[in-house]
């Protein structure tokens, strides 16, 4: 009797601190985000007096009606869509391709491969911004989006691959064998087999490669000059290096970029926890 | 990539054995070829490219630079005050940022690993931080740092962290813990999605067989989890260390090194000297003994480990 009484206090022990610490977790991940909204709404008038309050005595949506209306920023939504977009599908069609060949196959040359997938992980992004200027320039693709994908595509590439080759790992081989004894050729099973199988995992690689286009700044400020192929991250600084700076318009311009990044991730995080689930072992 | 082995006959199938095996040897070489053109293209030549100019004069508003100047440029590194700093605070900033991402990371996996009520709502909510793009997440913890307009000095304030509501980012004893911060928040994530991951690939039968012969949560964890984790862990320690090594965002956008250059790290100086004094070569340099370095840490925690697996077993 005693000792069920003890377990039960000590569940309850147990579950309240777990409740707490998870609250405490939300909070601290939710808060600078709920202050983001907060400075997006509060009018200008009023955005330093009432600087520290949790909540502005009156709220309004001007900054929204002017970062829609009167700024660039809706172009510059545009182009980030585009690129994000683009980048996120090239390089999951090729991350896929890559993945499959290195779950399935045993290859010459294979090992060097990885290891320069994982060299590229290393370095210090940086450095190669000057040297792909250069060899962009000639080719007419700095100040276009479509240099800016390929940029995208091609650092996103490595880490999807491998996030892709886990998927892959985790689907038995014995599948497409069977289509393949069946005559089908092998990329014919890879098409019509796994790779409905992997949905959720190219759903996941979707997900992740849009998010880290969608963020990317340095190289879209080095890239890109004009006005007219500016991302969002781009285009968010010029409210920053204007003379005055508007904090409340930037802060709405923020919020509205992190509705399709936020919603994209909400989607996909189930997918990237259960895709990372199949590879995480071997480590 | 037609396979005629359906026919009977025997050369045809003859044939059709040959083109299959054929194909099967090329074929893996056709999936990764996408992948390999774009990254020796975009990452691979210009890597090699960006180490020749580290030898090079090269400076975007001179027209007369260009020319090779040999190891002028690490000769200068190892007399620059400035880098040897920055070297220091990138210690300081990488290891203080991931011991509390790593630390804060595995906690909550571990909490997100039990099943409880509005577990995939709160998993979805904690994990928003890794989809706020840096620049953003940079600017709004700068914000919310600043006495005016923040609320963060006032509580420190009131729990006595501080005599009077000041601001970190400009007090050069104190402004690395604000990129930190931000850095924690933004990282945690990462850290618990590929913890969980590894958690819940755990086969559920080892604690079920452990609980049977008595073993308490503690002695699971220890016993069980622990090892199972333990190569995941590893490997994005690594992985995370040279990341956040490199990542300079943060930095740039919430005190851009400042003040008095006290959260300079060497990737935040490779990009001041690139892009404010448009000194190329100089940066190349510097990136390069970065990269130097990072390799240099890479291996060596390789090295350990394979001696640690090899006198485990």
């Amino acid at each position: 009797m005693t000792l069920t009484g003890q377990t039960s206090t000590r569940k309850l022990l147990y579950w309240g601190s777990h409740y707490l610490m998870i609250a405490a977790f939300v909070i601290f991940a939710l808060f600078p985000l709920y202050w983001l909204l907060k400075v997006s709404v509060t009018p200008n008038d009023i955005l330093y007096t009432e600087g520290v309050r949790l909540w502005p005595s009156r709220t309004s949506w001007e900054n929204y009606a002017f970062v829609l209306t009167q700024s660039n920023f809706p172009h510059y939504f545009l182009n980030s869509v585009i690129v994000s977009g683009t980048t996120a599908l090239v390089t999951t069609l090729i991350a896929a391709l890559t993945g499959y060949a290195f779950s399935r196959f045993a290859f010459r040359g294979k090992v060097i491969i990885v290891a320069l997938m994982l060299i590229t992980q290393m370095f210090p992004l940086v450095m190669l911004i000057a040297p792909i200027f250069k060899i962009l320039a000639p080719l007419g693709l700095t100040d276009s989006l479509t240099g800016l994908i390929i940029v995208y595509t091609a650092f996103n590439v490595p880490f999807a691959t491998f996030l892709m080759q886990s998927f892959f790992d985790g689907i038995p081989k014995d599948l497409e064998e069977a289509a393949m004894i069946d005559g089908n050729t092998r990329f014919e099973a890879f098409r019509a087999i796994i790779l409905p199988l992997t949905l959720p995992g190219v759903a996941a690689t979707l997900g992740f490669v849009f998010t880290a286009a969608w963020s990317e700044l340095l190289f879209a400020l080095m890239l890109v000059s004009s006005e007219s192929a500016s991302t969002f991250p781009v285009g968010l600084l010029s409210f920053v290096s204007k003379f005055s700076v508007d904090f409340g318009q930037m802060m709405a311009a923020g919020v509205l970029a992190l509705v399709p990044a936020c919603l994209f991730f909400l989607l996909i995080q189930r997918y990237l926890v259960q895709g990372l689930t199949a590879g995480a072992v071997k480590g | 990539m037609n396979t005629g082995t359906q026919t009977g006959k025997l050369p045809v199938e003859r044939r059709g054995g040959f083109s299959r095996k054929f194909s099967g040897i090329i074929e893996p070489y056709l999936y990764v070829s996408p992948a390999l053109v774009l990254i020796i293209a975009v990452m691979l030549m210009p890597l090699i490219l960006g180490l020749s100019y580290a030898f090079r004069d090269i400076r975007i508003l001179n027209p007369f630079s260009g020319g090779f100047v040999g190891t002028a440029h690490f000769e200068a590194l190892i007399s620059d005050q400035a880098f040897l700093d920055a070297l220091a605070n990138t210690a300081w900033w990488t290891f203080g940022s991931l011991l509390f991402q790593f630390g804060l990371g595995l906690v909550l996996a571990l909490l997100l690993n039990r099943q409880f009520l509005g577990r995939r709502l709160v998993q979805a909510l904690v994990f928003l931080p890794w989809a706020v793009p840096t620049f953003l997440s940079g600017l709004n913890w700068a914000w919310m740092f600043n006495p005016v307009v923040g609320p963060l000095p006032h509580w420190m304030t009131s729990l006595g962290l501080m005599a009077e509501p000041f601001n970190i980012l400009s007090d050069p004893d104190l402004a690395m813990w604000g990129p930190i911060i931000a850095n924690i928040w933004f990282g945690i994530p990462f850290f618990a999605i590929t913890l969980l991951a590894a958690l819940q690939s755990i086969p559920k039968e080892l604690y079920e067989a452990a609980s049977i012969d008595g073993a308490t949560t503690r002695q699971q964890f220890i016993s069980i989890t622990l090892p199972f984790l333990a190569p995941t862990i590893a490997i994005t320690l690594m992985l995370r260390t040279i990341w956040i090594a490199n990542f300079a965002d943060l930095i740039v956008v919430m005190t851009n090194g400042g003040p008095a250059d006290s959260t300079q790290i060497v990737a935040s100086y490779i990009f001041t000297q690139a892009f404010r004094r448009l000194d190329f070569g100089y940066a190349s340099a510097i990136a390069a003994v970065l990269l130097v370095l990072l390799l240099a840490y890479a291996l060596s925690v390789i090295a350990l480990r394979r001696a640690m697996t090899h006198t485990d077993s």
